[in-house]
């Protein structure tokens, strides 16, 4: 039937280009690819999940040894890398804000200065593990943490097996971390370039909103990583 | 998420935003008292809080179209809540002399 093939290609056509063919509409694909993040970010709860334990067994163990050298690391620097990233946080929603209502520049501006925070947060870190490598706090032969007073306990000084035991997990959940960031600093990239191109638009913009979706959880592992890290007894 | 777009959610970001940066700085205060057994809970508290305004606003489980996201989220959560909660009950109620 020569008409019935007619609709189907006119049907076809009516399509949006990115809609694949094995969705029923844009909105049962968006779904998808949002479940999809949010499963992926659901292993990834579990990822850093076992660090966090590792994290809270230890700390119990030698909370002095960990009270004494969560001290060294330069809270100030940490405190400006938390509202960085919240920062980059209100970007992000702006960019998929910009995208859901077509808004070409402030998408753009607002996927640049999402990545230029990303940036000044790896800087800021890269000036915290240089003061680190400096005092000679970065696990293995170099290290050493002689003659650290525990805090609130005056006469008491850190196991420095027990604090190279705190800069281990330091060093991982916050190394594990930055690579989050670089790895959201590539997909931000790719955003970035397909904007650029005007590909996005209030039909589909999906790759703003996951890519949104990682950024956040990114923020939210921070958020935990910054009182658990820097902030142990800190009071006089 | 775009069917609800009639009014602007421009200030809902912005109350959020100022809200994580106040419980930054909060966190960050409360460090510095001695709150004796309460630092460690406040701290994770406020924690909590900030993480739960993200997840709602920002990442828009709040609003979020389809149940199911809702439904990893929990999931997520009490994994987590297992793998935490059960490893820490084992090793508080343990004997170290």
């Amino acid at each position: 039937m020569p008409d019935s093939t007619l609709v189907g290609l006119h049907h076809e056509e009516e399509h949006h280009p990115e809609l694949l063919h094995h969705f029923a509409d844009a909105e049962q694909q968006r779904d998808a690819s949002s479940l999809g993040m949010w499963v992926f970010l659901a292993t990834e709860v579990m990822f850093f999940g076992g660090l966090f334990c590792a994290y809270l067994i230890y700390r119990r163990w030698y909370f002095g040894d960990f009270a004494a050298a969560s001290k060294t690391i330069n809270m100030g620097l940490g405190a400006t890398n938390t509202a960085v990233l919240i920062c980059s946080s209100l970007t992000v929603v702006l960019a998929v804000w910009a995208a859901q209502t077509a808004r070409r520049t402030l998408l753009i501006v607002s996927l640049v200065v999402t990545m230029l925070l990303g940036l000044a947060f790896l800087g800021i870190k890269g000036i915290e593990y240089t003061d680190k490598f400096e005092e000679h706090h970065v696990p293995g032969a170099s290290f050493s943490f002689n003659n650290v007073p525990i805090p609130g306990r005056p006469g008491e000084y850190a196991n420095p097996r027990h604090a190279q035991i705190f800069f281990s997990l330091y060093f991982v959940m916050t190394g594990l971390h930055a690579l989050h960031m670089i790895i959201g600093l590539g997909v931000f990239t790719w955003l970035l370039y397909t904007a650029w191109k005007g590909r996005f638009t209030p039909e589909w913009h999906t790759p703003v909103e996951i890519g949104g979706l990682y950024w956040h959880f990114v923020d939210i592992v921070w958020i935990y990583l910054f009182p658990l890290l820097y902030l142990i007894d800190r009071h006089p | 998420m775009s069917a609800h777009s009639t009014s602007s959610p421009l200030k809902m970001y912005f109350a959020v935003w100022i809200a994580l940066l106040a419980g930054t700085g909060l966190t960050v205060y409360a460090a510095t008292l001695d709150l004796a057994p309460y630092n460690a809970a406040v701290a994770l508290g406020i924690a909590t809080i900030k993480a739960t305004l993200v997840a709602l606003f920002f990442m828009h489980v709040w609003h979020a179209s389809e149940k199911l996201t809702k439904l990893v989220v929990i999931a997520a959560l009490f994994f987590l809540l297992l793998l935490l909660g059960l490893t820490m009950s084992d090793y508080a109620t343990r004997l170290w002399s």
